[in-house]
Order: C-alpha cells, then sequence, then structure tokens
C-alpha cells in the first residue's frame, strides 16, 4: 500500500469540489493515514478557478503540495486540468471531467477554448483518464452526484478499498442523497475500470 | 496514528479555534466576518453557554470583547488582518488596561492576499501594541493553543493576540477533542485607576505594562509552545505558524526552534539554540518580523537574504530558497485563458454595474465586497477600491479637488454590510461638508462575499433569530441627504434613468440599488422565469455580451457558417444563454431589442 501521496484537486467554484475533497480526505482518514487539506474561500469561490490540495502519509506537516509532486490530480473541467500542468510529474494521473466551463473572456469571443488541451498532458507522457461525469451522473438519476463520481473514477488509484468510501458516503451524505451518491460513485469507478 | 472519531475531529483551522475558544470557557465573542476569519464566529455562535454576535465593524467587536473581560468573562474578538487596523485604537489602550476575564484578540493575515486588498504582517502589532502573541502551526494546534492564549491573559493581566495565516485557518486536519473548563460568573466590580484611561492612570497603567511584558518575556523562556527540537546538521532553523510545516518538509531532522508563541521573544532559548548550530536561519512568511528582533538581540543569521518576503511560502520554496540546487525541472504553465472570479448569474450588482459603464466620464470610487468584481471586464466600472467604507470619503475628496469640474461625475459605490461597517460616517461628512458626490448603497440583504453572514439590515441575527433591521432610507435622511432613491437593479432601463438623474445634481444624493443576493436560500428556493434565446432573431449586435454574464456566451461564425444558420453573411456570430446557468433576472432581455431573448414562466 502507498505510504504516502498528493492529491489535487481542481475546478471551477461551484462544482462540488470541496465534497469531492472531503469524501477521499475521510477515506484516508478511515485507512489510518493522517491527512491535511487546503482550502480558499472567500472572493476565490465566485466561478473563479479552484483548488483543493490533499495530503496523506504517517505524519504530514505541510498543508500544500509542491509544484512536481502531485500524484493524482482530479480535475472537474477540462481547461483546468491544464492548468495545473506544473504541480505534476511524469508519473501523475490525470481524471478529468470532460466537462467544458467557459471563461469570461471565451464567453464573450475575446479569446477562444483550446481545443487540443488535454493533448498537452498526453504528449508530455501523463496518463489523462477523461470521464463524462456529468453523463454518470444523469445515469445514476441525479446531476448533482458528478462531483462523487468523479470520486469514484480517481478511486481506481488509491490503496484504499471501495468498501471504505461506501462507508464515508454512509456517514457524511444526507440520507436522502445517499443510495444515489453511492450509485455514481460505483459508476464512476466502473468506467475507469472499463477503461484499464 | 489513526484517526479514533471518539476523541478526534476532522477540523479546518477555524473550526479549531471555535472547539478550543468553547473549551477554554469563552462567554463571549464579536467579530466582524472578514476571509480568512469568518468561519471561527459562525461556528462558535453554535455551542453551548456562548454568547456570539456580528458586528457592524471590528473596532465595535473588539470594544465589546473589551466590555465582557471588564466584567469578569473570558471573551474573544475575531477579525481578518485588515479588520485590525480597524480595531487598532481600543487595541492599543487595552494593552494599559488590561481585564479581569481573559481577553484574545485574534487576527487571520492574508499572505498571498487570496482574499484581501493587501498582505499586510499583523505581529507587528503585537511588538507595536506591546502584547503577546501566540501563533499556531495547524487545527490541531490552533484548538490547543486557545487555552493557553486566555490562561496567559489572566496570568499576565494582558490582552492576548492570536494570529492565523490562511494555510492554518482554512486548513483542515486531525484535531483532539477536550471538555469545556468551568466558567467564570460574571459580576460588576470597579477598579477606575485600571479601567479610567485618563492621562494620570494612563501613565501608571503605562509602566505596569513595562512589568507585565517583562513577566511575558520570562514566560516565554518557559512556555510549552516554545519548544526546540532537537536534529541533525550543522544548520539549525528559528521558525513559527505554517512556515513550520514547509520547514519540516524541506529539511527532515534538522534542529529546530519552534516558536508558538511570536512576541515577546525567549531570548535566553534563542541565544542558545544559535550556539548550538553552525547556521542559523529563521524561515517566516512575509515580513522579517522574528528576524528583525533576532538580530536586535545582537545574534547574527539567514532569513530574508534567502527567503521571499512577498506572498506564501511552501516547502518547495523555502527548500530551494536555501538549496538552489534541489531545484527540480517542472513542466512550464501553458498559456490559457485565465478564470478569474465573477459575479454569479443574475447577481443584481450586475445590473447597476452595467448602467455606470455606459456612463461617460464618470469616476466610480468602489469598495470592498463581491461588486468589487465590477472592476473586471466587461463592466470595468470601478475606478478605485482602497479599504472598507473608503469609497464614500474618496469620492467626497475628488469632490472637493475637482470643484466644480467634478460636478456630476463622481459616484461612490458599497454595499449595505460596508455602509454599515464604515460608510456612514463618511456619508455624514459628505453631507455636512456638502459633497456633490452621488452615493450607491448596494442592498441585497445581507454579507455576501465572505459567504453569508447576517447584518444590522439584514433583519436576523448570527443565529438566524429575527432582529432590527435598519431602515436605510430613513438612516440617509437623518444623516441630512434629501434625496434618497430606491431602484432595482435589475431593471437596467429604470435604474439608467435614475442613475443620471441623481447623478447629475448638484448635491449629495443616495440611491439604494435593492435586490437580493442570487444565492440567498430563499432566492434559490424561488420559482424563477427563465430566460431563452430565440436563435433566429439574433443579429449578434451583442448588447447582451456587455453584462459579462456567466450564463450567456458568444459563439462566434465565419461568413459560411452565418449564411448557413440563415444569417447575413455579415453578422460575427450569436449570443446563447445557458438554461442550467440562467438565474432569471431578465437584465439581458431589458438589452435585446430584436426580440431575441424572451422570458419562459416557471412550471
Amino acid at each position: 500500500m502507498q505510504q504516502s501521496g498528493n492529491i489535487l484537486f481542481s475546478g471551477v467554484g461551484g462544482q462540488g469540489i470541496l465534497l469531492a475533497s472531503e469524501l477521499t480526505a475521510h477515506a484516508q482518514l478511515a485507512a489510518g493515514f493522517d491527512v491535511k487539506k487546503s482550502e480558499v474561500h472567500g472572493m476565490a469561490q465566485r466561478g473563479g478557478s479552484v483548488e483543493a490540495h490533499l495530503r496523506y502519509g504517517e505524519r504530514v506537516y505541510s498543508p500544500l503540495i509542491e509544484p512536481g509532486t502531485a500524484d493524482i490530480l482530479v480535475a472537474f473541467e477540462t481547461l483546468e486540468a491544464a492548468r495545473y500542468l506544473p504541480y505534476l510529474h511524469e508519473n501523475s494521473a490525470v481524471v478529468v471531467n470532460t466537462m467544458q466551463i467557459m471563461p469570461p473572456a471565451v464567453a464573450t469571443g475575446a479569446m477562444r477554448y483550446p481545443g487540443d488541451v488535454l493533448d498537452e498532458l498526453t504528449g508530455r507522457g501523463i496518463r489523462v483518464i477523461a470521464v463524462d461525469a456529468f453523463e454518470i451522473a444523469r445515469e445514476v438519476g441525479e446531476l448533482r452526484t458528478a462531483n462523487v463520481a468523479m470520486v469514484g473514477a480517481m478511486s481506481i488509484f488509491l490503496a484504499v478499498s471501495p468498501g471504505v468510501f461506501l462507508d464515508v458516503i454512509d456517514r457524511k451524505v444526507k440520507e436522502r442523497f445517499r443510495e444515489v451518491n453511492k450509485r455514481a460513485f460505483e459508476a464512476g469507478r466502473a468506467r475507469v475500470q472499463a477503461m484499464q | 496514528m489513526s484517526f479514533d472519531s471518539d476523541n478526534n475531529l476532522w477540523l479546518s483551522g477555524n473550526e479549531a479555534i471555535a472547539l478550543g475558544a468553547w473549551e477554554a470557557g469563552v462567554q463571549v465573542a464579536s467579530g466582524y466576518p472578514g476571509t480568512p476569519s469568518t468561519e471561527i464566529m459562525g461556528n462558535l455562535a453554535r455551542y453551548e453557554g456562548v454568547y456570539a454576535e456580528w458586528a457592524p465593524n471590528e473596532k465595535v467587536g473588539l470594544e465589546v470583547a473589551i466590555g465582557a473581560s471588564f466584567a469578569g468573562v473570558r471573551a474573544l474578538a475575531t477579525m481578518k488582518h485588515v479588520g485590525l487596523n480597524v480595531a487598532a485604537d481600543p487595541l492599543f489602550t487595552a494593552a494599559y488596561t488590561g481585564g479581569r476575564g481573559g481577553l484574545v484578540v485574534l487576527t487571520a493575515d492574508d499572505p498571498q492576499m487570496h482574499s484581501s486588498q493587501n498582505e499586510q504582517d499583523n505581529r507587528n502589532y503585537a511588538f507595536a501594541a506591546k502584547l503577546p502573541m501566540f501563533e499556531p502551526s495547524d487545527p490541531a494546534e490552533a484548538r490547543e493553543m486557545m487555552a493557553s492564549a486566555f490562561a496567559l491573559s489572566e496570568e499576565l493581566d494582558l490582552p492576548v493576540l492570536f494570529r492565523t495565516t490562511t494555510r492554518v485557518a482554512h486548513v483542515k486536519g486531525v484535531v483532539r477533542k477536550g471538555e469545556r473548563r468551568q466558567v467564570a460568573a460574571a459580576s460588576i466590580e470597579k477598579m477606575p485607576a485600571k479601567f479610567v484611561m485618563l492621562p494620570g492612570n494612563a501613565r501608571v497603567r503605562r509602566a505596569d505594562l513595562e512589568e507585565r511584558m517583562r513577566r511575558a518575556r520570562e514566560r516565554a523562556e518557559t512556555l510549552a509552545e516554545n519548544r526546540v527540537e532537537e536534529g541533525s546538521g550543522r544548520r539549525g532553523f528559528i521558525t513559527a505558524g505554517t512556515s513550520y510545516n514547509y520547514v519540516k518538509e524541506a529539511f527532515p531532522g534538522a534542529p529546530v526552534l519552534k516558536l508558538g508563541m511570536v512576541w515577546p521573544l525567549p531570548e535566553k532559548m534563542i541565544r542558545a539554540f544559535a550556539d548550538s548550530v553552525e547556521e542559523l536561519i529563521v524561515v517566516e512568511e512575509l515580513d522579517p518580523f522574528l528576524e528583525n528582533h533576532i538580530r536586535a538581540m545582537g545574534i547574527d543569521c539567514r532569513g530574508k537574504d534567502l527567503i521571499p518576503g512577498q506572498g506564501e511560502l511552501n516547502s518547495y520554496i523555502v527548500r530551494t530558497a536555501i538549496e538552489p540546487e534541489s531545484r527540480r525541472e517542472l513542466f512550464a504553465p501553458l498559456d490559457l485563458p485565465m478564470r478569474p472570479p465573477n459575479m454569479c448569474a443574475g447577481c443584481p450588482h450586475r445590473g447597476l454595474f452595467y448602467c455606470l459603464s455606459r456612463m461617460k466620464d464618470i469616476f466610480v470610487s468602489g469598495d470592498i465586497g463581491c461588486y468589487t468584481l465590477g472592476f473586471l471586464p466587461p463592466l470595468s466600472a470601478m475606478d478605485s477600491c482602497v479599504c472598507m467604507g473608503a469609497s464614500v470619503t474618496v469620492a467626497h475628496g475628488m469632490d472637493k479637488a475637482l470643484g466644480r469640474e467634478g460636478s456630476g461625475r463622481i459616484v461612490a459605490v458599497l454595499g449595505d454590510s460596508t455602509f454599515m461597517h464604515s460608510g456612514i460616517t463618511g456619508l455624514l461628512n459628505a453631507v455636512y461638508n456638502e459633497s456633490h458626490a452621488t452615493v450607491i448603497i448596494l442592498d441585497n440583504r445581507i454579507t455576501a462575499m465572505t459567504g453569508h453572514q447576517q447584518n444590522p439590515a439584514s433583519g436576523r441575527n448570527i443565529r438566524g433569530e429575527p432582529a432590527h433591521a435598519i431602515d436605510f432610507e430613513q438612516l440617509c435622511h437623518a444623516l441630512g441627504v434629501r434625496r434618497v432613491s430606491v431602484v432595482n437593479p435589475h431593471r437596467i432601463n429604470e435604474t439608467r434613468k435614475v442613475l443620471a438623474e441623481e447623478i447629475g445634481r448638484d448635491e449629495t444624493t443616495v440611491i439604494i440599488s435593492r435586490a437580493p443576493c442570487v444565492l440567498l436560500p430563499e432566492e434559490v428556493r424561488r420559482k424563477k422565469p427563465l430566460y431563452v434565446t430565440e436563435l433566429s432573431n439574433c443579429t449578434g449586435c451583442r448588447a447582451c455580451i456587455g453584462l459579462g454574464c456567466p450564463a450567456i456566451s458568444w459563439h462566434p461564425l465565419t461568413a459560411s457558417e452565418a449564411v448557413a444558420r440563415g444569417y447575413r453573411e455579415k453578422q460575427k456570430g450569436y449570443a446563447e444563454i445557458s438554461a442550467v446557468q440562467c438565474n432569471g433576472c431578465g437584465q439581458c432581455a431589458e438589452l435585446c431589442t430584436f426580440e431575441a431573448i424572451t422570458r419562459k414562466e416557471a412550471d
């Protein structure tokens, strides 16, 4: 079992990154690791780029991932995967939601959304796993579970068993949304397993 | 280390501080929201046996806490770093008076300015006000240190400053929980020589402050929060706060003197540590605070000649600053469209700033809040922003400097909570000294940017219970403003008319732009109409694009694509509303003159 690691979450304010990183943190705690997680609140949440750093190991001091040391990047939006390239190394795994959200300069026509942005990652030898998390969320019947589907997709790269994640969902998600979130987690995980 | 949920919690630094303060027996707490301090008060309000409140500003909050301390109970004031500038007046004199119950003043600094207008280092306040200051490195320590801070405050008869930074406040980690301490009974005790700071009394307390700080320096030598972590190697580090974490990761195994109390400093401990290592390096974010004071002891060290003095640090920055050869090859960042924060779809501020953006030759004096985003293109409708409340006073100063030239051209814009924080006195001054500027109060019924805190205009207190809501119209009239208009900023055409009329007047006028924040729970629940684009009617005029609404996007077309879609060959593109993102404000429909945006009622 991997003894320590760095997981970076990125996306756009309002996409549910906080819940996704919380579930992952609790799963790592349940697996016996020390965990630290860093978030940014305030103005950064108003539709801007957002990130959460999660680090686990026997004893974690720093809450911040060093550039070039993110083992897994979970990107909730395509452009927000490419933006964090300096955090990656050659053996990083990037799990990216294929969704595209136009930044203001693109929405107003001043710039174009770069079309081949994931090639910039694969071209550097980085492993990219593209997942349509919204399609998965739609299939399980609740659009708001796309973030948990992403956690499921990412979970394949962790030594923590899926059962631990399902337990965490049981403990941390409101009863009304529990079952649908568990289905989203399992569907996200199955989608990536099918790709391997 | 395993996580056992009976004794451990997974908490942010701010949640841990609320827990620590509660366990330490805090009974009264007051603060003003400000990133990264806000969640402390929100959490503390949920505990039994604590009175917590939102104050209209930090000076008020600190004075409330001083009052509670005078009544003999433990009290806490919370604020962000710039809030302590507002509260500096009571702070410096509270050092003289001391209190009865322990008094802790929490300042949350924001290196890197994630959500602030400057990155001042508030450790300098501890030196300037002559007060002890604690600084934790992570949530677990933050909880423990709260108890020490309250105990030391009572032991030394001094308010104790408690500094966090974003990477403590908004970091989550494992925190051990404990029991609440027995609390003191409040009482009235008259101690005029201690509490009435007239010169005669103040001179005595001034001298006594030196004695109390002498004892604080002595205590620093034995305080558990200051500790040496033995190690090997020629280099030794002195560090505090989140910088400690970076040192531990960048140089594991090196000897470290960790300071949990960053003022006053334990000189003997520092001297002994310095003697035990070949090279002494001070690692701290922002100012060379520890470094300067260590050098003043005559101890040679390195610090800001290596470590950056601006922005946040991390373990990579610390390691490579000290050992440049450890720099590794990194992937270079890509050149990508930036994604700055933006006002939400349906935000009422957008309508108001759109109207301002269409007025020629006006200067918009802005303020601190979500609406500062009105500065960004395509609205680009803010010309200055300094600090809380400065919109009104800066506008008045410009008006006086410009004289007749300024007539009809100077506008101040500030939010409801900011107006109450420190805009009221500015408006009083503007009326009294005959300003010709117009003040626009953006009344969205909540303190929005920090995450929806109640305020004296929202009609609810911190626990969500009904409270008195101030009447802005009456207040402005009472200050002497003769013309107070109210507009609905979603009605763009009407708002433009009122703006042109009122800004043009030769007297101080107030416009209240009133519509609730779209993220308020009742607004989220409300069934709203949906605006849809009739693409066949779109002429590509881009009028709606000028709003910068995240729900509207522009699709560029080539001439042949335009023709294929049945548009004129010259049409450069079309605009489309995303049904998922539209919040039904209708601002875009008012701007569209081609019936390309139509309203669909909620089902």
